[in-house]
This record gives C-alpha cells, structure tokens and sequence, in this order.
C-alpha cells in the first residue's frame, strides 16, 4: 500500500514537472506578444537601444573577434592537413570559407553572446526586479517592458548578425595569414577557390539568416528568464545559468533544423 | 561626453559589421545581382556531361571568361543542353567557337573548355554553339581498353 503511493508520488511528480515546464513557455510566448509594443522605442527613444548595442556588441567584439581569428587559423591548420593527402589543398580557401560563413560563424557567434551579453542581460533585469526598480517604474506609469526589456532585447537582436558577419570575415582573414605566409599556398588560388565555390544566396544569406534566427531566440530568452526570475539572490543566479544553458541548447537545436531545411534547398 | 563616446562606438561597431557583410558577399562569394548584366548566355548541346556543374568555369585559352549558368537535357534530342555566361567584354567569339568539357588534372573538377574558330561573326546572347565535344568518361574509355585487351 505504502509502495503504490510512492510510485503515484513520483508519476504525479513527473507530471507536475510537465506542465510546469508548458507553463513556462506559454508565459514565455505570452512575454514576446507583450512586448511586440513595446519595440516602439525604437522610434521614441533610440538612444536607449543605441546604448543597449554599446553594452552588448561593442563589448562583446572584443571575445568575437579573438575567437574568430583563432578559429580560422585552426581550419587552416587542421583544413590543410587533411586536403593535403588528396593532394587538394588548393581547395582550403573553400574550405574554411564554407565552414565559418555556413556553420560556426553564426553558431559560435550565438554561443558567444549568450555567455557574454545574454547572461548580463538576464542578471540586470532579475536584479531590477528583486530590487523592485520594475515595480518602481509601474508605479511611475513608465512601461518597463518598453523602457528596460524591449531596448535589451532590440539591442541583441540587432547585434548578433553584424558580429557574425565579423567573425566569419575575421576568420577568413587570419586563415588566409596562415595558408600563405605558413603554410606556402597561393593567395590567388586561395580566393578563386572561395569564389567559386561559395554561393552568395545559399551560403552567405543563409548564414545571416540563422544569425538573426539565433539573436532573436538568445534576446528572448534573455529578457524572459530575467523577468521571470524569482526576486532573491538565489533566483536571479539560477535564472542567469537558465539562460546560458537553455539559449546555448537552443542554438544549435535550431542549427540542426534549419541546416537540414537549407541544405534540402528549401 | 559619455553618450557621444557610446554612440561614436555604436556607430564604428555597426559599419564594421556591414563592412564585414559587403567583404562576405564580394570578395567570399560572388553575388549575382551585381554581375547579372555583364555577362551574356550561349548554349551548346553535348551527348554527356560528365559531373560537369552549375558556376563550373568556361575557360578560353586558359583563362576564365564566364561560367556554366544551367544545365538541362532537352527532351527531344535527348542531349543535354548548357548554358554558358560569357562576360560581356569578351563578346567577339566567332560562331564557329567549339566547346569541349575537360577536366582539371585526373580527377579534378570539370570546365567547359572553348576553342575559337575563323568566322568573321560573332556570337550573341542567345546563339547557340553547334561543335561540341562531351566529356570523357574515364570509366568508360578503362572498360574499352580492358574489351580490346581481351579481344587480342
């Protein structure tokens, strides 16, 4: 009798789990409708979301474009020892091409900001709400979701695809360094390659398009786990490794499945 | 002062980023809206491809002069039928240019190879390239030499 109880304990606590779990993303959706209004600031009062891309590209560059150069000189070590065996290294500026403009640009990238920016984001506003600066601000008829979320969220949004862009030129770049001056390819034979293997609308646009997918989700989640934070220490800590956890799964699930759609050629 | 400062970095950080973008799409990959109308299309029909692929380079003499813009079969000769994007400032290719599909290296990737002939006219957007030349099956020519070998 005993026993059966703890097993219907434990199913009823799964379940609790469950729907905790689809509470949470309903008021996560919820949040974004919200919000949608609130991206008026944009034209009232833009200094705000200037300040806000200050805050989270201007400062993440610096880690972007670090990382970028040393992943592009990986690819050119590790691209030329393999090619080399087939006696296509002419083909390494191709290679290194596709794989940041396509791959690990845009993903490394979202990786990057949601450690970085997404992170900072979330602490800043369960802050904001532990320390009732949010309650503060309704009581002042100021929308907080218009005056502190929507230009961190905005800010994000904006910010991901041009540093993408950044680390995958970045990357090119240093790779590029490394084939000619170490490794003793042509430069030439370097960028013709790229050129005709890399497709503008394929590869390029599809690239920037999973980069504005991926700063999309890290903002929102971002904003939402800060919002949603319980309003003690504890919370906001747990709420700031949500964050990175959930933005850094959410990424590459979402690489996996966009990737299948474009390399399907949808 | 401080704002200014922000904004000056916002700013420089923004124009990077695009800057980034342009470099993505000029230098990286070739973008086709901007090159669009500096190229016009010949076709020419040949018995087999090979692996021959689209944006494969037409070369003249060595040199790159265009690139492979479609390839499709036509339904009544059952050849297929190539496309062929040839800058515009190499437009004085007399009618009789021949094309042949060859391979770079043993197994490199394939290109249209083209061979100018005598006419005093010139091909246009839309002409048709009649002397064609298919692509060399190595596997095929391997099965011939072996066929003959066992013949002997």
């Amino acid at each position: 009798m005993d026993q059966d109880w703890r097993i219907v304990s434990r199913i009823r606590h799964i379940g609790r789990r469950v729907l905790d779990g689809v509470a949470r993303l309903g008021r996560a959706v919820v949040f974004l409708v919200r919000l949608v209004p609130g991206f008026s600031v944009m034209a009232t009062r833009a200094s705000l979301v200037v300040q806000q891309i200050y805050m989270t590209g201007v400062l993440t560059l610096v880690i972007v474009l670090v990382s970028g150069a040393f992943v592009g000189m990986i690819l050119a070590l590790q691209g030329y020892n393999t090619l080399v065996r087939y006696d296509a290294q002419s083909s390494l500026g191709l290679l290194v091409a596709l794989s940041l403009v396509r791959e690990l640009g845009p993903v490394l990238t979202a990786l990057l900001f949601a450690g970085r920016a997404g992170s900072a984001m979330t602490a800043e506003i369960g802050l904001m709400k532990a320390t009732e600066q949010l309650a503060g601000m309704e009581m002042m008829a100021v929308d907080p979701l218009k005056r502190v979320v929507a230009p961190r969220f905005l800010a994000g949004w904006v910010a991901v695809p041009l540093l993408a862009a950044i680390f995958s030129a970045v990357g090119i770049l240093a790779a590029y360094v490394v084939a000619v001056s170490d490794l003793g390819l042509d430069g030439g034979v370097f960028w013709a390659q790229m050129q005709s293997g890399v497709s503008f609308t394929n590869d390029i646009l599809g690239g920037v398009i999973k980069s504005v997918v991926f700063g999309l989700v890290i903002g929102w989640i971002a904003v939402f786990e800060g919002y949603d934070a319980r309003p003690t220490s504890e919370g906001v800590s747990r709420a700031t490794t949500r964050t990175v956890v959930t933005s850094s799964l959410a990424v590459l699930g979402l690489d996996f499945i966009m990737t299948a759609f474009m390399l399907r050629g949808l | 002062m401080q704002t200014r400062t922000v904004e000056l970095a916002v700013g420089l950080f923004v124009v990077a980023g695009l800057a980034a973008l342009a470099m993505l799409a000029l230098k990286v990959g070739n973008m086709p809206m901007l090159g669009s109308d500096q190229y016009y299309a010949v076709s020419a029909d040949f018995g087999n491809v090979g692996s021959l692929k689209d944006k494969a380079p037409v070369m003249l003499a060595g040199v790159k002069i265009g690139q492979v813009g479609h390839i499709g079969l036509n339904r009544n000769t059952f050849e297929a039928e190539v496309t062929l994007d040839i800058q515009k400032k190499y437009n004085n290719l007399p009618t009789d240019t021949s094309a042949a599909i060859l391979t770079q290296g043993l197994l490199g990737e394939q290109f249209v190879s083209l061979e100018p002939g005598g006419s005093q006219r010139y091909l246009k957007n839309g002409d048709k390239i009649r002397i064609t030349q298919s692509a060399i099956m190595l596997d095929k020519i391997i099965s011939q030499l072996l066929y003959s070998k066992a013949g002997h």
